[in-house]
């Protein structure tokens, strides 16, 4: 099935969305990952507020190479998710909608998700080129010393990606492999 | 007689390099994707697989990296015993080369400068640059920039001479197992059989820079070769991991020899976007 929704937006999207759903996802989007998780974490560990508010909002697990001038964006795929897992669960739990990388979650993850029926959307990796036609702007918002690390807030039109754990826990990753296994 | 060599143009051939394989795919690798477009069994893999040709197609026309991570730039040189660099420190040289590249080539940067403090040292260096004397007055220089979503899933298994080859099928099945869908297949498959510890792992990575569709000339590492893509490919991985049967591109074998105690098998693996080039100076 295809959908086309607008971030951000609330459980009443993201129960509509099943594992293998094509989705094409309009409006605005925040890019995260590594040293950024890091640096939210120490911020809600110190009882501070996060540098936007999640409630409903997607992470994109991505950052980007330099933009040419005249451009909104460089190279713009996903990154592993796998690395966010430690962060994750915490941000789900406080409201994060969904998030959009490449790879396996853990089962904390996964758990968190479906208590959140919230969504996890795959992006192809290694398709920065094209993807980068889908973000029409892209603003630094927090952490700029982290180059390419920062936390962005994008404007995407019909950013493509796909279901791969839906808001009951069913996972494509796991599911579609067995269809294909022949060892 | 010593031929004399300005390191200057080492900078600029690296910094040329840098920029051509981020935005380009060698030959073999375009036209494996390509094939596999058409032989893949499942639809959505065939439609990913489309959509990787053209991803290459805009980085080539829109000069944009087919890929964000641009990679941590891995350079092999072999030196001919016959020259004499000057103008300056080879090294030095080699680093100038990554740093023009990646900040001319509006490339990312991503390097730490220690794996612990981690703070982005802004211009992609250093490079991890393994050097060989050769016989000769030439230079050969490979730039392979290596992205980490796969070589985070890369490994060394130190098996017991017992173990055979049935044990280094297994290790490899293994490693591109538990890569699934984190190494952005179709990945390429670099293993190093034998030497030591770390000699393995400098053949894995070797071997990705072999040609796609090449074998080895070892007849049973041929053999080897083309066995573990087929049992690689039965898998169900496939593109991007949402499964199908093409889950590798190609498996390169490198060998070397080794102790009369040990079997060091690495599994260097690398995404669809392996990039490589040579220039011989």
């Amino acid at each position: 099935m295809e959908h086309y929704i607008t971030a951000p937006f609330g459980t009443e999207i993201t129960t509509d969305l099943h594992c293998g759903d094509m989705v094409y996802i309009s409006g605005i989007i925040y890019t995260a990952r590594d040293a950024a998780h890091k640096r939210m974490k120490e911020t809600l560990d110190s009882h501070k507020d996060l540098p936007f508010d999640i409630h409903n909002n997607l992470i994109y697990y991505m950052g980007p190479s330099p933009a040419r001038p005249g451009r909104p964006i460089g190279s713009a795929g996903p990154t592993t998710a796998s690395r966010m897992d430690f962060y994750a669960p915490e941000l789900l739990d406080l409201g994060l909608v969904g998030m959009i990388g490449k790879g396996k979650r853990t089962k904390e993850v996964q758990e968190a998700i479906v208590r959140n029926k919230a969504v996890y959307f795959a992006a192809i990796g290694g398709a920065g080129a094209l993807l980068s036609k889908s973000i029409k702007s892209a603003e630094v918002i927090a952490y700029d010393d982290l180059g390419t690390e920062a936390i962005r807030k994008l404007t995407v039109e019909n950013f493509p990606c796909i279901v791969v754990i839906d808001s009951e826990g069913n996972n494509l990753y796991e599911t579609a492999i067995k269809e294909y296994c022949e060892l | 007689m010593l031929r004399e060599l300005d390191v200057s143009l080492i900078t600029s051939t690296i910094r040329d390099l840098c920029i051509k394989v981020t935005h380009e795919l060698s030959a073999d690798m375009i036209s494996a994707i390509h094939d596999a477009s058409e032989y893949e069994k499942s639809e959505l893999g065939r439609k990913i697989l489309c959509q990787l040709k053209e991803n290459l197609d805009i980085a080539k026309s829109d000069n944009i990296p087919i890929c964000q991570d641009t990679g941590m730039a891995v350079i092999f040189m072999e030196i001919g015993q016959d020259i004499h660099f000057v103008g300056g420190n080879l090294n030095d040289a080699i680093n100038e080369g990554v740093r023009k590249g990646y900040t001319e080539g509006y490339l990312r940067k991503s390097v730490v400068s220690d794996p612990l403090i981690r703070k982005n040292t802004n211009d992609n260096t250093p490079a991890i640059i393994h050097q060989s004397i050769v016989p000769g007055d030439k230079v050969k220089i490979t730039l392979a920039p290596k992205g980490f979503g796969s070589e985070n899933m890369s490994r060394v298994f130190m098996l017991k001479p017992a173990q055979g080859i049935d044990g280094v099928k297994d290790a490899v099945l293994t490693a591109v197992k538990d890569a699934g869908p984190n190494a952005c297949p179709p990945m390429v498959v670099g293993v190093g059989i034998g030497g030591d510890f770390e000699k393995c792992a400098i053949l894995a990575k070797k071997a990705l820079t072999r040609e796609v569709g090449s074998h080895s000339e070892i007849d049973y590492v041929k053999d080897l070769e083309v066995e573990l893509l087929k049992k690689i490919n039965k898998l169900g991985i496939g593109p991007a991991g949402l499964g199908g049967s093409t889950t590798a591109l190609a498996v390169n074998v490198e060998t070397f020899a080794t102790h009369i105690a040990g079997l060091p098998v690495a599994v260097n693996i690398c995404c669809h976007v392996n990039r490589h080039e040579s220039v011989i100076l």
